[in-house]
């Protein structure tokens, strides 16, 4: 794993929100690493932040952004550095793309699929509408939407479609890293598991990497290389996937994963009790603390990142 | 005749002598398109033969997709469709024979656990005033009778403390805090039955755990019958005693929990457990086999068996003309499929 394997190096990285009851910490220091061709799952309940740490990866920020600072390396260059034009032109879906959250509605209801999916390829690549819309078949042909439905309407189309065609139109300018923010969490079982198996054809024959973030732990499981645990604005635990499935280290992830219910054996799924910080108002120490069944005196100081054969956990029991 | 002989084995295999809540007989709930207002095209056939019943105290689970009927089953249990054809009973009584004074009373023995919690309260009311609603309209005149009742839901939702709680508006709350006071709301009259429509897909995964644990003390202690509709074969097995499948407007499998999870007999069941995913680093190695395709439009439904165009076991010449009727492979598992003849 040399340094030039790495797509994406994020140091640091902090998103607060003003607003009028203080700045909320939305992402507060968060360090993570993507190599190339691969997928790291960022895992964490709603409210932890998981969407903002997309939206602070993209710069999608919205009017009450405060404090917005860290480095993000893509591929050995600093996008943080970058000015708005130039992270506009190189960067945002050129580079990275996204599937935001619930898709399926972020399409526009009155453009034909095709002409939203061909937009950023005209605007990006610099490629005349005929171009376009032949990148917007071959497109359509890797997420599996037959090539007619390029002229429908988003209401034309079931929801697992429109999910497909989301993913095609963060497909079209070819970008190296998709962000995918709760791909699936609307979509039935079966639509579900297809789109999916799109997404590990895509990484597969394309090449590209996925940042998925989830909260459901089950279907992350089918895309990922790596898994980073996000809690209160910070990431408590980073892990290859084998591991991480098997032996979650933080009790924080032990915990969630102790929640997902279990269609075979008699395993009764467990809640963690209370609830979690306000990100407003944050306790010091652990911010898991509170809820930790494996608390101890330590655990009021703010537990340093341990490296423990090439896994990272943010928790004293480690140290 | 085949659907006499399969209501009398349900029945008979029924646990003891738990008496029949709910009937639901050929149920069918039809409705009808137009062409401009006017000119007649067709019938959007969202439930077309569903039989079963609720024994008092039995908890049901019917899984099925989006688009596959479950939500019109659910409403016609409600009373708010009327069915096209078959019957409705609960507790002796046929719903659609009922005036508006039984529908009243109906109402106030089913409670209704909505899927979205935050959509389902109304935002400009306090949570105090969204639980005693249904107690104004359920006739509770005394002001001190309807508080009570009010902070008795409460702590039995375990919103505590109660007094923090009852000034404050829905978007105030959590998530799991609103499907609580949904739950609690559903309740409020003491009924005898729920139907909870996929009450907890909207929330995370260990608050979801917290609310299905909260329902099934509820289902104990009150001793309630429940219906839960929910797309996530992965939380049925700590919910119900029985799972129906559903898939284009009929039930597919009707049997145990267990047995459909760990025996599934309907290939649609089965395409349903394999989509399911557990926790698992070698998922992401495999691709899934999936049924290709999606569930059929209800208005021109594919003929004989639903299933088959998407199916891979299907028997040329007999599949695609005569609907299966339910076969009994095994003792109280039900399956409406070719493959068990």
């Amino acid at each position: 794993m040399s340094q030039n394997n790495k797509l994406l190096r994020i140091e640091g990285l902090v998103l607060y929100f003003n607003t009028t009851h203080g700045p909320v910490q939305a992402v507060d220091g968060v360090n993570f690493e993507l190599e190339s061709n691969r997928a790291v799952v960022v895992l964490g309940e709603s409210g932890c932040g998981k969407s903002s740490l997309a939206k602070a990866i993209l710069r999608l920020l919205p009017r009450n952004a405060g404090t917005y600072s860290g480095h993000i390396y893509l591929e050995g260059q600093d996008i943080m550095a970058l000015g708005e034009e130039e992270f506009r032109q190189n960067v945002r879906w050129a580079a990275i793309s996204m599937v935001p959250q619930a898709a399926m509605n972020a399409l526009n209801p009155v453009i034909r699929v095709g002409e939203q999916v061909a937009e950023p390829a005209i605007v990006h690549l610099g490629v005349g509408k005929d171009e376009a819309y032949s990148l917007v078949k071959k497109m359509f042909q890797h997420v599996g939407v037959p090539e007619d439905f390029i002229s429908r309407y988003p209401f034309e189309l079931s929801g697992g479609m429109r999910q497909r065609v989301a993913i095609a139109m963060a497909l079209v300018t070819s970008p190296n890293l998709i962000i995918l923010d709760e791909p699936t969490s609307a979509l039935d079982v079966l639509t579900q598991a297809n789109i999916f198996n799109v997404l590990k054809r895509l990484k597969k024959e394309l090449g590209v990497s996925f940042i998925l973030i989830t909260h459901d732990i089950a279907t992350s499981s089918e895309l990922a290389d790596d898994v980073a645990v996000m809690y209160a604005g910070q990431i408590v635990e980073v892990s290859d996937a084998h591991r991480f499935f098997a032996k979650p280290l933080h009790p924080y992830s032990q915990k969630l994963m102790a929640s997902v219910p279990r269609l075979h054996g008699d395993k009764e799924p467990e809640f963690i009790t209370g609830r979690p910080p306000s990100l407003i108002d944050l306790p010091k120490g652990c911010r898991f603390a509170d809820r930790c069944p494996a608390r101890f005196e330590k655990c009021v100081e703010d537990p340093p990142v341990i490296e423990k054969d090439g896994r990272k956990v943010k928790c004293w029991l480690y140290a | 005749m085949v659907t006499d002989t399969r209501s009398k084995v349900v029945k008979g295999e029924a646990e003891g002598a738990r008496k029949v809540l709910l009937s639901i007989d050929d149920l069918h709930v039809w409705f009808e398109l137009r062409r401009f207002g006017f000119g007649h095209a067709g019938y959007v056939k969202a439930v077309d033969g569903v039989t079963f019943d609720v024994h008092s105290g039995e908890t049901i689970a019917v899984v099925g997709e989006s688009g596959c009927g479950k939500s019109s089953l659910m409403k016609t249990i409600l009373g708010l469709y009327k069915p096209t054809r078959g019957k409705v009973i609960f507790d002796g009584k046929n719903l659609s024979e009922l005036d508006s004074a039984g529908m009243h009373w109906y109402h106030t023995r089913v409670g209704y656990v909505q899927q979205d919690p935050y959509g389902a309260l109304p935002p400009f009311m306090t949570i105090e005033r969204i639980l005693e609603e249904p107690l104004i309209v359920g006739g509770v005149k005394k002001k001190e009778e309807r508080e009570q009742r009010v902070r008795r839901a409460m702590e039995e939702v375990k919103l505590s403390p109660v007094a923090d709680f009852l000034p404050k508006f829905p978007h105030m709350l959590s998530g799991g805090q609103q499907q609580r006071v949904v739950i609690a709301r559903s309740m409020i009259m003491e009924p005898k039955f729920l139907v909870a429509d996929e009450p907890v897909s909207m929330l995370d995964a260990s608050v979801r755990v917290e609310i299905l644990k909260l329902l099934r003390g509820l289902q104990e202690s009150h001793h309630l019958s429940v219906i839960y509709i929910t797309h996530d074969l992965s939380t049925v097995s700590y919910f119900s005693e029985r799972i129906f499948v559903m898939y284009a407007g009929n039930l597919v499998e009707k049997a145990k929990v267990r047995q459909v999870l760990d025996n599934p007999l309907h290939p649609y069941t089965m395409a349903l457990l394999t989509g399911t995913s557990e926790p698992d680093a070698k998922n992401a190695e495999t691709f899934k086999e999936i049924p290709p395709g999606e569930p059929p439009s209800l208005v021109n439904p594919p003929s004989g068996c639903r299933f088959h165009p998407r199916c891979s076991k299907m028997i040329k010449g007999l599949c695609e003309i005569e609907e299966p009727p339910d076969f009994e492979p095994e003792p109280g598992h039900l399956v409406a499929c070719w493959l068990y003849k």
